[in-house]
């Protein structure tokens, strides 16, 4: 009858001992969040795995096994250096990870900061900076790359910082807005009648606050990062062979398109599935951290 | 057929709504039957919660797609519940109108007060849009809006709230509609405001011959506003009939309660408001008998076994209280006899 | 309105100048001597200095600088420090086949969008909506270059419908040029309407709940004449911004797809450029493709105070 009088039971197996108030209780319920944080853990262990073992050393060439297609040894085949293709992808997921992760925390350190002094300081310091925001804005990741490697030639710090700071900006004008919003609310006000600085302030309330909101975006700009490490690597102008990368691959599979079309599935779909992953994970978080942000589902 | 002139405009037999809620489906209105002759008005009281604004919505035929419509609505003696979307149009805004509480939000914001007036004439009257834009300077002129001509042409950001319910009101008589459905029409306005409006509606109605349901949360607007009234709790009604008669003898506990609660001028410093205790009962989760038997200083336990029948207790005075002997003896009201 | 105008101008040329400062120092000062990247580590101190005045290397860095932004605004590029020819002209001839595949995947994007946007709020929660919906969740998670790859695939490979790369140009009409750019331009688009259509979705679906869609509803307009003639326009605002920040993810994502299908655009000249130490070159177009964004979002935000009558008080 009424939504109280639904009993344990209606719930799937797996959550029925969770109660649906604690935060996993509710997770484990979100379709989403369960789908998104499937595919990243996937993902994760793909790239730990490979640090301890793959099927064969995912840089070994051996050109007379080159272009063989699945078997027994080779699961997914060989590419035209006869270099394993599992191995090659599960190593392939390191250098996204490590790309995807240093990249953000360089968004996420410059982004937030910029973000909250604006917020705090307001008046020319918040013009100042989201003015420089907005013209970073005018550099997507490609055309910082590119910059960057025409000076000091390319690679993965290159692909590195070029992402980086391809995050800034988002990440600087999200956390002025939702700081601004925390802000204007009553207990700042209290806060700062009993005298507390600017400072205090920002760290005792507003990035509390707006923590959640940063996680969200954080895992979105994270898929972001690695499509753009992705298409970076396959430019050329990211991860150097023979360093294993998935856009790498891709580059190297697209001249034979004609002789083994399926070396080009591969890597673009352990692409799509991070990115999906990484996705779906923020959106399941934004639903179960602030159900005000979450009306339209 | 019977005589179109005591016929009545609009006809609402044993109405009831079910509505899916976050909580799951609910009851929000049951059992709602009235009827209203032309140039008649009616008042729709109650807490916020009660039903008041869905009875209003169902009548418009704007409920949201997943409710449930059981029950008659009848204008004129065509049938309106369950009527197609299509045919609906063809009745808003030009047979039936309606005013909402909230005069910031109720107009588009991107285009002009003039266009919005002259909306409906164009749609339902064909008119040409010169004719239509007359029309709305001239309507604007008599809901009291300065320098119509001029501000036709401005968009809603440049008036204030008053003017902007002003605005509304020109909008929903645009076509002369026989009923007009007002839900809170000056609860988000200045108090200063509030007498302004009501008085111009009640000088429409009037000027018009509409008639007019009229939906309040305050009893003082209800009583000087129209001549019968209705009061809502928990999705039905528990108190129907003249307004006058209905302040002289108050026959529910929850009507006197509200009557009571209401804040009073010249009251003594210091004296408490009384309040009804415990709260509105959520719609989804109704007790069986009557739905006010949890907050109703009355109760006796046959109150919880059925929901009690409408009682008579004057002329078209009816109650929903099997305790009317006790509740009518402490003879509450504003209007001594 | 003026004042907002004006405001906007202003941010404006304040960003192309700090643009141009950041792109000179990175790729003018920062990198050193660019006679001496040209000619490599090995050659003689003379032929390096000689070729150091010969491209005007010799000046200090304000002045060069300067002539460089003078240049910019009667159109004078200065010359490819390897072919020798104008940069203008160079980057003429690619811009014959960038803008328009920019301006088709914008196109395609802002069409697929708006429908898959509408349509899905128009029947939220409805399984139309939901089907819609995950495709775009795939759709946003599919790199660009690979989707482009399958298209390959599909339609060169497989089918043969279409050729797998290169420009036919627009000497011998419009179509096949078009045609060229078929699979460049809807490998481009897919992604970016997947962003665009959910954000069209949740900008409508707000805009659903307004108190005012209930208003118009109540004088009598149906669904569909609400949605057309009270939501879209209400619902633009939001959109347009997306639009106006995608227009810089298109314009880099062409440099990438430019690349996939092997088309002679400005992205390849930029290849092509690094691979030579032609630093003039880049400088040029990477302060190009900066001006665009730039000013295609300036574009937009003047473009908001002529759809939302608000924003002459509000005054951004």
């Amino acid at each position: 009858m009424s939504a109280q009088l639904s009993t344990p039971d209606d719930a799937p197996v797996a959550t029925r001992f969770l109660p649906a108030r604690t935060f996993w209780g509710r997770a484990l319920r979100h379709r989403s969040f369960v789908l998104g944080g499937a595919l990243s853990l996937l993902v994760v262990a793909s790239a730990l795995l490979s640090l301890v073992w793959t099927p064969w050393p995912p840089a070994e060439i051996d050109i007379a096994s080159k272009l063989q297609p699945p078997s027994a040894a080779h699961w997914l085949g060989t590419d035209s250096f006869g270099r394993d293709i599992v191995s090659l992808l599960l190593a392939g997921a390191r250098s996204t990870i490590l790309v995807g992760i240093i990249a953000v925390s360089i968004g996420l350190s410059f982004g937030v900061c910029l973000g909250l002094i604006a917020s705090a300081k307001r008046g020319w310091t918040e013009e100042i900076i989201m003015r420089f925001s907005d013209f970073t804005f005018a550099f997507p990741a490609v055309l910082s790359a590119i910059m960057l490697a025409a000076v000091a030639g390319p690679g993965m710090v290159t692909s590195i910082i070029a992402i980086g700071i391809f995050q800034i900006p988002t990440l600087t004008r999200l956390t002025r807005g939702s700081a601004n919003a925390i802000w204007a609310r009553e207990f700042v006000l209290a806060a700062r009648a009993s005298g507390k600085g600017a400072f205090r302030i920002t760290v005792e309330h507003v990035l509390p606050n707006i923590l959640s909101i940063l996680i969200v975006q954080a895992t979105i700009q994270f898929a972001l990062a690695i499509l753009a490490e992705a298409a970076l690597s396959y430019l050329g102008l990211g991860t150097q062979p023979p360093q294993p990368s998935w856009g790498r691959m891709l580059n190297d599979a697209q001249t034979l398109l004609f002789q083994s079309p399926t070396l080009a599935v591969y890597p673009g779909a352990a692409i799509a599935i991070a990115v999906l992953g990484l996705n779906l994970l923020g959106d399941g978080l934004r639903d179960l951290l602030d159900p005000r942000l979450a009306r339209e589902r | 057929m019977a005589d179109p002139a005591t016929m009545p405009l609009i006809e609402v037999d044993n109405l009831g709504v079910r509505l899916n809620t976050s909580r799951g489906p609910a009851q929000a209105v049951r059992d709602v039957s009235f009827a209203l002759k032309r140039g008649e008005t009616l008042g729709l009281v109650g807490e916020s919660g009660c039903g008041k604004s869905v009875t209003a919505l169902s009548l418009m035929g704007l409920l949201p797609d997943s409710a449930i419509v059981t029950g008659s609505v009848r204008l004129d003696g065509r049938q309106l519940a369950r009527l197609p979307d299509a045919d609906y149009c063809k009745l808003r805004g030009n047979r039936i109108s309606m005013i909402f509480q909230e005069p910031m939000t109720a107009l588009n914001p991107m285009h002009t007060i003039g266009h919005q007036v002259a909306e409906p004439l164009r749609r339902h009257k064909k008119y040409s849009a010169a004719q239509a834009r007359r029309e709305a300077i001239a309507l604007l002129d008599r809901v009291g809006l300065p320098d119509p001509a001029r501000r036709v042409d401005a968009y809603p950001h440049q008036f204030s709230g008053g003017q902007r319910q002003r605005v509304t009101i020109a909008m929903a008589l645009a076509c002369e509609p026989d009923l007009l459905i007002a839900d809170e029409p000056t609860t988000a306005l200045d108090v200063t405001i509030q007498g302004q409006i009501l008085d111009l509606i009640a000088d429409l109605v009037e000027e018009r011959g509409m008639s007019m349901i009229l939906i309040s949360h305050d009893l003082g607007v209800i009583a000087e506003n129209v001549q019968r009234m209705m009061v809502m709790y928990g999705g039905t009604v528990v108190e129907s009939g003249p307004t006058d008669e209905v302040f002289r003898r108050m026959g529910h506990p929850y009507t006197q309660g509200l009557f009571r609660a209401r804040p009073k001028l010249g009251a003594r410093k210091g004296t408490r408001l009384k309040t009804i205790s415990g709260t509105v009962p959520e719609l989804a989760d109704l007790p069986m008998g009557c739905t006010f038997a949890d907050r109703c200083p009355l109760v006796i336990d046959e109150c919880r076994t059925a929901l009690p029948p409408m009682v008579d207790v004057g002329p078209g005075h009816v109650v929903r209280c099997i305790r009317t002997d006790v509740s009518m003896a402490a003879n509450v009201g504003a209007l001594p006899a | 309105m003026s004042v907002f105008v004006l405001r906007r101008v202003l941010t404006l040329l304040a960003t192309l100048v700090g643009a141009s400062v950041i792109i000179f120092l990175v790729l003018d000062a920062l990198p050193g001597n660019a006679a001496q990247m040209l000619m490599g580590a090995d050659a003689s101190a003379d032929a390096v200095r000689a070729l150091t005045v010969k491209l005007g290397l010799d000046q200090p860095l304000a002045v060069r600088y300067l002539q460089w932004i003078k240049g910019l605004l009667v159109g004078d590029l200065g010359n490819s420090y390897v072919y020798g020819t104008p940069v203008a002209s160079l980057i003429a001839e690619r811009l014959v086949l960038t803008i328009p595949l920019a301006i088709m995947s914008m196109l395609i994007t802002v069409v697929l969008a708006l429908s898959a946007g509408i349509y899905t709020a128009a029947n939220h929660n409805k399984l139309g909506d939901v089907g819609v919906m995950s495709l775009t969740q795939i759709g946003i998670a599919l790199p660009n270059f690979w989707f482009a790859i399958l298209l390959v695939l599909l339609f060169a490979v497989r089918l043969q419908w279409l050729s797998a790369g290169g420009f036919a140009g627009w000497d011998d009409g419009i179509w096949p040029g078009i045609k060229s750019l078929l699979l460049p331009s809807i490998s481009l688009a897919v992604v970016q309407a997947a962003i665009l259509a959910r954000v069209t979705r949740s900008a409508v679906l707000e805009v659903l709940r307004e108190d005012f869609v209930r208003t118009a509803r109540a004088k009598g307009l149906g669904r569909r004449e609400v949605l057309w003639s009270h939501v879209l326009r209400n619902a633009m605002i939001p959109v347009m911004t997306v639009m106006g920040l995608q227009f810089a993810n298109l314009l880099a994502g062409t440099i990438v797809i430019e690349n996939v299908f092997y088309l002679p655009g400005l992205g390849r000249l930029i290849f092509q450029s690094i691979a030579n130490r032609d630093l003039i070159v880049v400088r040029n177009c990477v302060m190009l493709l900066a001006a665009m964004v730039v000013i295609v979002n300036f574009v937009v935000d003047v473009l908001y105070a002529f759809i939302d009558p608000r924003i002459k008080v509000h005054d951004l």
